[in-house]
């Protein structure tokens, strides 16, 4: 067999990873070439996610910024290496060299250096602490020096200046913005949006300079550094990051004589091929129709043209959008299209709200029928229907300000998805357009959770979910799938629907509410909903007469039902701290009834094989030691699972078992939509694995962080980061409020995790309804929560002590006698439940 | 449950009806058979099918919780929440298995189960 013939990319960012990807799909597929794959890495690190740079100042670490799936380069037997920069293409030979020595031959070359950061000559920036933003390593360069800092400078107002603004905002410093031109953005947004964006900036007291030409940097009197200013004005700073804009990384290929642009960029044509046939450019390096493409996605889009290229297929690269929509230090700002205003004839329409600071302006064509652009501030909810407008050329309604001015009567604004072809883009961070999102609905995803999982779409920025949601609704409904939400036959409700109806009606029984609210006599679904929904709200004993009945076997036996028809007995041990004691009297429980038992996966010992008839002698005993009952059996707080922190650990920073102890305690006994599991870490080594668990705190060095929504399971979710450096008051109440919305909003069976997929807005969302307390509930939320927490009781206990309760547990109405049908045989030194054919052994002995 | 039969049943005395929790079921054992009780809506109405659950093989069908669909009286299994009619002891989702049903008769606020000698 000949050798393989060798593909070289030279540059594993976001966009050389995105090549990667697709030339490992297509690679020797459909009887193409199958190359020999070869990367060069300069960084010490594989692909990441360069646009969420920011978030490693508020949390985030390098492996959650990774985009390289584990395994992904071994699988593919593509050569790596890392932390080695290529420094010389001999295109004669078809040679690359690297600064380690290591010389490879190409018979394709795919160039995907990037961009840098352009640093002004300005005399003095040479001097420490004066930083570039672009890569993890200028970021642990940054944190390092920030931790004696007091105070940043940026020089640049643009849109990464204005992200580095926030890394040093995150850090707690004093901070400036330095801009050469009068406003800021200048690029994307007019004079209008740029005050309105200052204000805002203003007002979250970063300081602006705007006009400043920065002419000399030296040492400082109260800082490290003092920026003086062309007009003579200065400001002192301990950091300085430069971020005036970026420069195609293009040296390679001039070196060797590929053609460039007169002002840099390595000319491509529309399959993304340079001046030489065997070697093509992609990403910020490449100039295609005389522009450098500074974002994400008409990268990625040149990577997969590339890559179809290469492989047979054809592909063009025909210019992209440049229009982004961004949150930049919480503030939305949007830019479509011919935001200036610069074609001819253009029309422009503005809205401003003073008060609440939003700016919106949209640019029309000359008779006001198609858009050609627009500028959202401090509200960008319009961009998804704005930008599929300009984008499909689609016409505008007779009053085109309609698109920007608020909808006071509810309406939804702006185009049907209807009108948008098929060949739409709907989420630009993955390039799925509404014919995809289409084809994944016949295909069965028909919720919102399931589109997101097969598509990716409305993962990345999130900017596209509310489109998203639309198109599926429509296919739902085009498909004639009755987009149908009750909760059964019986309520023609949501959950959230009859949570609402219970709570602001104070209904307190089913007979009340089906009564009321719904037909037939209940059934298996709405019926623990309901006794569920009563629990969160009222709090009740949940073996009220009323109640009883309502419960799943699990809740209304107080146990879990295992396969042969008994129980389990799991008693709360919080936190997963237990004396000897309490675990002696475990094991004598266990060895007098002949339980099995196991340690969970939550840090507290399950029983199993109890009858029905022995429950309540068992928890009898328990109760006597002291136990409580643990709520293994409800849709409630399972555990709280916690490592032993700085008790114990040499590592440890904080308390994780007092506070997994203290949150235990807190949430016990709380009904929620489905159960859910805590973990406290006392470090950032995580031994708790709180990133799995609905609700996971970490210990750092200031405070708590909150992470939320996590999942292990069948469908494992890496947890959100809500908030940071939490004190443990402020980590209660964000849990409260929370824990509340999500009881509040979630559908029947719907964990933490499919919640935040489904909701609207994401994390975004989630912060603003908790933290910022968007929705006024935060208060309410807060209230309903304490009064669940000061009516606990211990079930069980409750049980034991009333003797017409624990009828239920007879086995039989008219007789003491047991179940025959439940026989044990051993193994391993324990019981388990006999098998079909034991059974009949045994029956037969 | 006026059928033909009657003559040829011998009645149990169970339990009172207040035994049975509204809207909810009880298991009694009859002999060696093991039977689920229910008690459904306002009026009381008394249902009783066997309690063997065929699909896990468990005594479990008095501890599954009650409703209807459309105007079927019926019982979800608690372990894999199959249905069955409580008037007729068929199982909803497959029509080959079904449970054993029984009559009832309620005499001065008792349950009496009739079983064909």
């Amino acid at each position: 067999m000949a050798q393989k013939k060798k593909l070289v990319v030279i540059g594993n960012g976001m966009v050389g990873h995105k090549f990667m990807q697709a030339i490992a799909e297509l690679n020797g597929q459909d009887g193409a070439e199958e190359y020999e794959l070869i990367t060069f890495c300069e960084e010490s690190r594989l692909a990441y996610d360069r646009v969420q740079l920011s978030s490693y100042f508020s949390g985030k670490t390098a492996e959650d910024l990774s985009l390289v799936e584990p395994g992904f380069y071994e699988d593919n037997n593509i050569t790596v290496y890392i932390g080695d920069r290529a420094n010389h293409i001999d295109r004669e030979k078809q040679i690359i060299t690297s600064d380690n020595g290591i010389s490879v031959e190409y018979d394709k070359l795919v160039l995907a250096t990037g961009s840098y950061p352009f640093v002004p000559p300005i005399p003095g920036h040479e001097r420490e602490n004066c930083f570039v933003y672009r890569t993890i390593d200028d970021l642990e360069k940054i944190s390092a020096a920030g931790k004696t800092a007091k105070s940043g400078a940026v020089i640049g107002g643009g849109l990464l200046g204005l992200e580095a603004a926030k890394a040093l905002k995150d850090m707690n410093l004093e901070t400036h913005v330095i801009e050469f031109s009068p406003r800021l953005m200048s690029v994307q947004i007019d004079d209008g949006a740029g005050t309105v964006l200052r204000e805002k900036m203003e007002e979250m007291n970063v300081k602006i300079h705007t006009g400043k030409n920065t002419s000399l940097i030296e040492q400082g009197k109260d800082a490290v550094h003092k920026l003086n200013f062309a007009d003579g004005e200065s400001i002192e700073a301990d950091i300085i990051l430069f971020s005036p804009g970026i420069r195609p990384r293009d040296e390679l290929a001039r070196d060797s004589g590929i053609e460039m642009g007169e002002r840099g960029g390595i000319v491509i044509n529309d399959q993304c091929l340079t001046s030489d046939e065997n070697i093509y450019a992609i990403g910020e390096c490449a100039l295609w129709g005389g522009m450098i493409y500074g974002l994400v996605a008409p990268g990625y889009q040149m990577a997969k043209v590339a890559a179809d290229h290469i492989a047979g297929k054809e592909n063009a690269f025909k210019g992209a959008d440049m229009s982004t929509k961004l949150k930049l230090m919480g503030v939305d700002v949007a830019s479509i299209g011919d935001a200036h205003a610069t074609t001819k004839g253009a029309k422009v329409f503005t809205y401003i709200n003073g008060p609440e600071q939003v700016y919106k302006k949209i640019v029309v064509n000359e008779d006001s029928t198609r858009l050609l652009g627009a500028v959202l501030i401090g509200d960008a909810n319009d961009y998804g229907n704005l930008l599929q407008l300009k984008l499909n050329d689609i016409p505008l309604p007779e009053t085109p300000d309609a698109l920007i001015l608020p909808q006071r009567d509810g309406a939804v604004a702006g185009i049907g998805v209807e009108a948008l072809p098929d060949t739409a883009q709907i989420c630009s961070c993955f390039d799925i357009s509404k014919g995809d999102l289409c084809t994944a609905v016949a295909d069965g995803a028909t919720t919102m959770s399931a589109i997101k999982e097969c598509t990716k779409a409305s993962t990345g920025c999130g900017g596209c979910t509310a489109l998203v949601g639309q198109v599926l609704n429509k296919e739902l409904e085009k498909m004639g799938v009755d987009v149908n939400t009750d909760l059964c036959e019986h309520f023609p409700y949501t959950r959230q629907g009859l949570y609402s109806l219970i709570r602001v009606n104070e209904i307190k029984s089913f007979d009340d509410l089906i009564e009321k609210h719904g037909t037939g006599h209940g059934c298996e679904i709405c019926k623990p909903t309901a006794a569920s929904i009563f629990a969160s709200c009222w709090n009740d004993y949940i073996l009220e007469k009323e109640h009883a009945g309502l419960q799943d076997t699990n809740d209304r036996y107080l146990g879990n039902i295992q396969n042969n028809g008994t129980y389990s007995i799991v008693p709360r041990i919080a936190g997963g701290e237990i004396t000897p004691d309490k675990l002696i009297v475990l094991g004598q429980v266990a060895k007098k009834y002949n339980l099995y038992t196991k340690i969970t996966g939550g840090q507290r010992v399950d029983l199993f094989g109890a009858r029905l008839e022995e429950l309540p002698d068992i928890w009898k005993e328990l109760v006597d030691a002291g136990f409580e009952t643990g709520h293994a059996y409800g849709k409630s707080l399972r555990t709280v699972k916690s490592c032993v922190g700085s008790t114990w650990c040499r590592y440890g920073v904080d308390d994780s078992v007092g506070t997994a102890i203290e949150l235990e305690n807190r949430y016990k006994g709380l009904r929620s939509p489905h159960k859910i599991k805590f973990a406290v870490s006392g470090c950032t080594r995580e031994c708790a694995e709180a990133q799995s668990k609905d609700v996971g705190i970490i210990a750092t060095e200031n405070g708590w962080n909150l992470y939320v929504c996590g999942n292990g399971g069948m469908k494992p979710r890496h947890a959100d980061l809500l908030a940071t450096d939490l004190d443990r008051e402020t980590l209660i109440k964000y849990i409260d409020r929370f824990l509340m919305f999500y009881v509040k909003t979630a559908d029947r069976l719907e964990r933490t995790a499919t919640w935040m997929n489904n909701l609207e807005g994401g994390l975004d969302y989630l912060r603003e309804v908790v933290i910022d307390d968007s929705l006024g509930l935060a208060e309410q939320l807060e209230k309903e929560m304490e009064s669940v927490v000061g009516t606990y009781q211990c079930e069980w206990k409750t049980t034991i002590e009333d003797p017409d309760k624990l009828k239920a547990f007879k086995p039989f109405v008219n007789a003491n006698a047991a179940d025959s049908n439940i026989v044990f045989v051993e193994e391993r030194e324990q019981i388990r439940p006999a098998n079909e054919d034991e059974r009949k052994q045994l029956a037969n002995a | 449950m006026q059928t033909a039969q009657q003559q040829d049943m011998t009645w149990h005395d169970i339990c009172a009806l207040n035994d049975i929790p509204k809207n909810s079921g009880v298991a009694a054992l009859v002999g060696d058979q093991q039977i689920a009780l229910f008690s459904i809506g306002k009026e009381a109405q008394v249902f009783a099918i066997g309690n063997y659950d065929p699909f896990s093989n468990a005594n479990v069908l008095a501890r599954g919780i009650v409703g209807s669909i459309g105007d079927t009286i019926v019982v979800a299994s608690p372990i894999y929440k199959q249905h069955f009619e409580l008037a007729t002891g068929q199982c909803v989702e497959d029509e080959t298995v079904s449970v054993e049903s029984y009559a009832i008769r309620i005499d001065n606020n008792r349950v009496f189960i009739g079983l064909t000698a």
